[in-house]
């Protein structure tokens, strides 16, 4: 095991340069080489979310981006994971809907976002729709990946002592499907940002995309800085989060393993 | 630890397709000049019904005939090893008697142990372990329908404990050895107490010596558990160190079939093993000249 100060400098480098980058900009916004009307300087967003937080802005518009972006994830992972796990459990299920499916993946999925609108709108409904949709394909895919890929020699032997299909499932399927369905969760959670910022930029009434746009049209650069580096950290807390998960399911796995 | 099934086959006569003069002056010796200490009472256990029967058994994959007409009696308690060349059908001899298989034709019987002894258990080539179990929980797999909760890991850790690996119980598979990963499951196999342990060259991807350690385990295992054991080998030595009797598969057919009757254990490299071990290999190769 190592150490809690070994550990806390390893994570710690992966910060240096950020903080470094952050430096660099700040000097460069101070000394004119970078002007103002471009790119604000640190210090300028610094204080563009003091002012927000302060206002309660902020918090608001994150609150309603991440409802947003949760409840796509949750509608269309749970869709994708069902879809996932019944095609790679029965051929026949699999023969019906495959195909269909991968044709519906081959369209980019924001490349909807005008019939979106038309359905439904600028209201919620349409960017739920189009995070699901982001969302469905990574978890769909990666978990019939992980179904199949299960070691059949596994299979058997669960089957000669004498496993129930239920526990078979449990102990040997889906375990052994859980390192891909958890690729396709990283992935999924970032499609899952990114399809958010794009509808919530081109249509919306609150979020962090519509804190983005309405500060553009007051040439507000903090703020649109603010909103970029607030969308960064979310997508680093989300995939810190399954990356947590992986550690806490996966502990079998050898390259999960720290001793 | 001299006991030794014995094996008369009363009622059956011994199909051999090519039997040598030597394997029948060998299985017409009485028992009791190999074993003048085998009492009654041992010998009586050995007439025992028959673990399995194999009646006119047939496995035909397409137009390619695996198994042709085997029969084959094996007494319950008997420890029994099938050799053949690779794709001679001892494979699929196995997977019949534990039912991943069925026969084209033929009758194949499988006798009930006393009470719910009824387990055929086969152990693998291959360790086979859930690598997202503890090794505790993958013996535990041996149980299932037939222990829970702590009942179940008691049990798990009496036979880890028989195979030496009780202090491994909470380790994931992957920090184990090839040969540890197949002690492991064997101690799945065992922990139901099974009643016909069927065994598909479960040694072959060991080296040397870790394979003579799993055999004298095994053997030592089979003499307290007194299971019917059957031993898919390519490995000549290996059988004739363990088993009471080797069959011999060539051409899906049962080319020779030698009670093996010596005294345990056995020594590696005794002549008696050696010569046994020619006769099986002659048969194996083509009849010897002289």
């Amino acid at each position: 095991m190592k150490s809690t100060g070994q550990s806390i400098l390893r994570n710690g480098t992966g910060w240096l340069l950020p903080a470094l980058i952050i430096l660099l900009w700040e000097f460069a916004a101070r000394t004119g080489l970078i002007s103002p009307n471009v790119m604000a300087a640190p210090s300028a967003v610094a204080e563009a979310f003091w002012r927000l937080l302060l206002s309660g802005e902020l918090v608001r518009n994150i609150g309603v981006s991440t409802a947003r972006a949760l409840s796509g994830f949750v509608i269309g992972g749970s869709i994708g994971l069902f879809f996932g796990l019944a095609n790679g459990l029965s051929g026949l299920s699999r023969n019906l809907t495959d195909t269909t499916l991968q044709m519906v993946r081959n369209i980019p999925h924001l490349a909807l976002i005008p019939l979106v609108i038309l359905w439904f709108g600028i209201d919620e409904e349409a960017k739920l729709f189009l995070v699901a949709l982001g969302v469905f394909f990574p978890i769909y895919v990666n978990t019939l990946l992980g179904i199949q890929s299960v070691d059949p020699q596994l299979v058997e032997m669960g089957r000669v002592y004498g496993m129930s299909r239920t526990t078979l499932f449990f102990r040997v399927i889906l375990p052994g499907a859980l390192p891909a369905i958890f690729v396709g969760l990283r992935y999924a959670l970032g499609i899952m940002w990114l399809t958010l910022i794009v509808a919530e930029t081109i249509a919306a009434s609150s979020g962090l995309g519509y804190m983005a746009m309405q500060a553009r049209e007051f040439l507000l650069i903090d703020v649109v800085v603010l909103s970029i580096l607030i969308y960064a950290l979310l997508g680093k807390l989300a995939d810190s989060f399954a990356r947590l998960l992986e550690r806490l399911t996966l502990q079998w796995h050898p390259a999960f393993q720290t001793a | 630890m001299s006991v030794i099934a014995l094996n008369p086959k009363p009622d059956v006569p011994v199909k051999t397709a090519r039997e040598t003069a030597e394997s029948r002056a060998l299985r017409e010796t009485t028992p009791t000049q190999w074993f003048p200490y085998a009492t009654p009472q041992q010998r009586e256990r050995d007439t025992r019904e028959n673990a399995f029967s194999f009646r006119g058994i047939s496995r035909k994959f397409g137009d390619k005939t695996v198994l042709d007409n085997i029969d084959l009696d094996v007494p319950a308690g008997q420890f029994i090893a099938v050799i053949g060349k690779s794709g001679c059908g001892k494979s699929t001899l196995l997977r019949l008697l534990t039912g991943l298989d069925k026969p084209t034709a033929g009758t194949l019987t499988v006798n009930k142990g006393e009470n719910d002894e009824n387990r055929t258990r086969i152990m693998f080539q291959e360790p086979r372990l859930l690598p997202w179990a503890k090794i505790a929980k993958n013996v535990e797999v041996g149980l299932t329908g037939i222990a829970k909760g702590t009942d179940a890991r008691e049990k798990s850790l009496a036979i880890l404990n028989e195979v030496g690996l009780a202090d491994r119980a909470e380790e994931w598979p992957s920090v184990l050895s090839g040969g540890q990963r197949q002690r492991v499951a064997l101690a799945r196999a065992l922990v139901a107490h099974p009643y016909i342990l069927a065994l598909d060259e479960p040694l072959g991807a060991l080296d040397a010596l870790t394979r003579i350690e799993m055999q004298q385990l095994l053997e030592r295992i089979w003499l307290q558990q007194r299971f019917t054991a059957v031993l898919v080998t390519h490995d000549v030595s290996e059988a004739v160190a363990l088993a009471d009797r080797v069959i011999v598969i060539d051409h899906g057919k049962i080319a020779l079939d030698l009670d093996i009757p010596l005294e345990r254990p056995r020594r590696h490299g005794s002549p008696e093993l050696a010569r046994l071990e020619g006769q099986i290999l002659d048969t194996l190769f083509g009849e010897k000249s002289g």
